[in-house]
């Protein structure tokens, strides 16, 4: 019988925080910028320069930890780590080793039906590196220092995930507990949110780990997995020809499904860490921590747990809007303003997925405020437009974020509730079609929607069906 | 003399470095590193018992600077500095193969 393997992966994953200046200089971190146009002697590395660290880097830190369950070092530091490359101006990387800023903490998962922990190691800060463009056709490379000095949190967990669904519900966790704290918005394929993936593989039951692999390239949660299934085979592989598995850095190619080895001798991997005396020790008392657990957002577990309990909507409607921070947000607003939180999430579960499905949008990039969703709640719960025509509307919200008051009264979308005009049009539906009408009287159930149907097609849609059907059952009784 | 340096550190610290040093030159870099470490060895005739670990001379921390961007498009002063340009970038040798 062939033997079993089992995977046991940890991971490194990066993230970009949101603040509006880098880590050590005031520098902006604006996406896009023409090159080298945020860049100063600090985050190009002057000699002379000094570096001041940037007090939000350092509670967003504390937030991500208290939010991972972490203990938060009271005397924390940075330290150098020293190599060469031309993304990295300073020939070292200021990051912290011996004392970083959070360690032992852990998440919840879940995959399938099954609950797991996966432990966090340890958190630190650092300072990003700058952005290589290569030229396909004259052998150079281009350097744009604009992304050098933006502040990163790494987040180390312990080799506690067996397989790639485990690695994307950690990702997944991640993501979301960042995202709501609002110290990054994690976009894998923008670069803001990265994971590095160390796996190894041993026999099914041997308590002892194999020898690991580190790959790096890894950008879309399907590379990830891919990446995940493609190392254990190769991994694997090795173990059955009675090869060894050699601990190094490989890089993911997605395209070609294949890792290949990254670093050659002659790139030995010695950092040659030591304090870095430019920066003095950041020392985190009770209160500080304090003041920044109260400002804590209420997070996805807790909103997911209220959503069921106060609106009442189903388990699997209330993941899904929870999911985003920014939907949820839209969800809560409406669902206050309208009073409706029932019909508020129809919207967000059915229009609005199908409608970021089919522009291929995150629920981040949703562009229609709550209060617009508030409004075409209102019409349609006050009967002043038919759900067509919501549908309708709807769509031109999504796309513009257009008040839906003003576009049906614009528009003339408003449900005819006057008598007389609608009367007016059912006799002249019967006059016009009077095999139908006559059909009906002699029992064609049938025949009805015939007439139903030529009713709304001249109204254009602004009558209640149900009132249309009603009135011409009476007029033909 | 207390440290001699071995033949492969001076190898190994020239690999890291990125530096390739004739004999002659690494050579002189033995000796200027054994100097360092012999002046470093001066701590040892020191009595150092109960003298905690420190990294920092002066007793300061927590200096922060607050979230506000205050520096404009430094691309000019930046790219002063650039042996070889190209479209506001550092030109550089292929990074990548």
């Amino acid at each position: 019988m062939a033997k079993q393997y089992e995977t046991v992966i940890g991971l490194e994953v990066h993230v970009e925080l949101a603040t509006k200046t880098k880590i050590f200089c005031s520098c902006s971190t604006s996406f896009g910028g023409a090159p080298n146009t945020h860049t100063c002697p600090v985050c190009t590395g002057m000699p002379g320069s000094l570096p001041v660290l940037n007090k939000q880097v350092v509670e967003y830190a504390i937030a991500i930890g208290l939010a991972t369950n972490c203990e938060i070092t009271r005397v924390c530091k940075f330290d150098r780590k020293n190599y060469f490359y031309p993304d990295n101006p300073q020939n070292y990387q200021i990051s912290q080793l011996y004392l970083p800023i959070a360690r032992n903490g852990y998440v919840e998962i879940e995959t399938g039906d099954t609950k797991k922990k996966v432990r966090i190691h340890e958190m630190h800060m650092e300072e990003d590196a700058g952005k290589l463009v290569h030229d396909e056709w004259d052998d150079t490379s281009i350097v744009d220092y604009n992304r050098s000095g933006v502040p990163l949190v790494e987040i180390v967990s312990e080799p506690d995930m067996r397989s790639a669904d485990e690695v994307l519900a950690y990702l997944e966790k991640l993501r979301m507990i960042i995202q709501y704290l609002g110290a990054s918005d994690c976009k894998l394929q923008e670069g803001s949110m990265r994971a590095d993936v160390n796996l190894s593989v041993r026999e099914m039951g041997s308590g002892k780990f194999g020898t690991r692999t580190e790959m790096k390239n890894l950008n879309s949660f399907k590379a990830i997995a891919r990446a995940i299934e493609g190392e254990r085979q190769r991994q694997i592989e090795l173990l059955e020809e009675g090869r060894a598995v050699v601990q190094e850095t490989r890089r993911w190619d997605d395209n070609k499904e294949y890792s290949y080895a990254m670093r050659s001798k002659e790139d030995a991997q010695d950092y040659r860490y030591f304090p870095e005396p430019d920066l003095v020790p950041v020392m985190i008392d009770e209160a500080w921590i304090e003041k920044i657990k109260m400002m804590q957002p209420e997070l996805r577990d807790e909103k997911l747990a209220r959503y069921k309990k106060e609106y009442e909507i189903p388990e699997y409607d209330a993941r899904i809007i929870t999911e985003s921070k920014h939907m949820a947000d839209i969800f809560e607003k409406a669902a206050a303003i309208c009073k409706n939180p029932k019909k508020v999430s129809n919207w967000l579960m059915v229009e609005t997925l199908r409608l970021l499905k089919e522009s291929g949008m995150e629920p981040e990039e949703i562009r229609f405020s709550p209060e617009n969703l508030a409004k075409l709640v209102k019409l349609t719960d006050s009967g002043d437009i038919n759900s067509s025509v919501a549908k309708q509307v709807f769509v031109k919200m999504f796309e513009e974020n257009t008040d839906p008051e003003s576009y049906v009264k614009e528009h003339g979308l408003r449900t005819v509730n006057d008598e007389g005009e609608l009367r007016a049009v059912l006799e002249q539906v019967i006059a016009d079609n009077p095999q139908a009408a006559a059909d009906y009287k002699s029992g064609k159930e049938k025949a009805l929607g015939a007439l139903v149907g030529q009713t709304m097609k001249i109204m254009r849609g602004k009558a209640n069906p149900g009132q249309v059907n009603q009135r011409l059952k009476e007029l033909l009784g | 003399m207390a440290n001699k340096i071995s033949d492969e550190t001076i190898e190994y610290v020239g690999i890291l470095a990125k530096l390739w040093l004739s004999d002659e030159e690494k050579e002189n870099a033995r000796s200027d590193m054994e100097k360092m470490l012999d002046y470093i060895d001066t701590l040892n005739e020191l009595d150092t018992t109960g003298t905690e670990p420190m990294s920092h001379v002066f007793p300061v921390n927590n200096v922060f600077r607050e979230d506000i961007v205050e520096n404009g498009d430094g691309s000019e002063d930046t790219l002063a500095n650039a042996p070889l340009k190209k479209e506001q970038g550092f030109k550089v040798p292929k990074t990548i193969r």
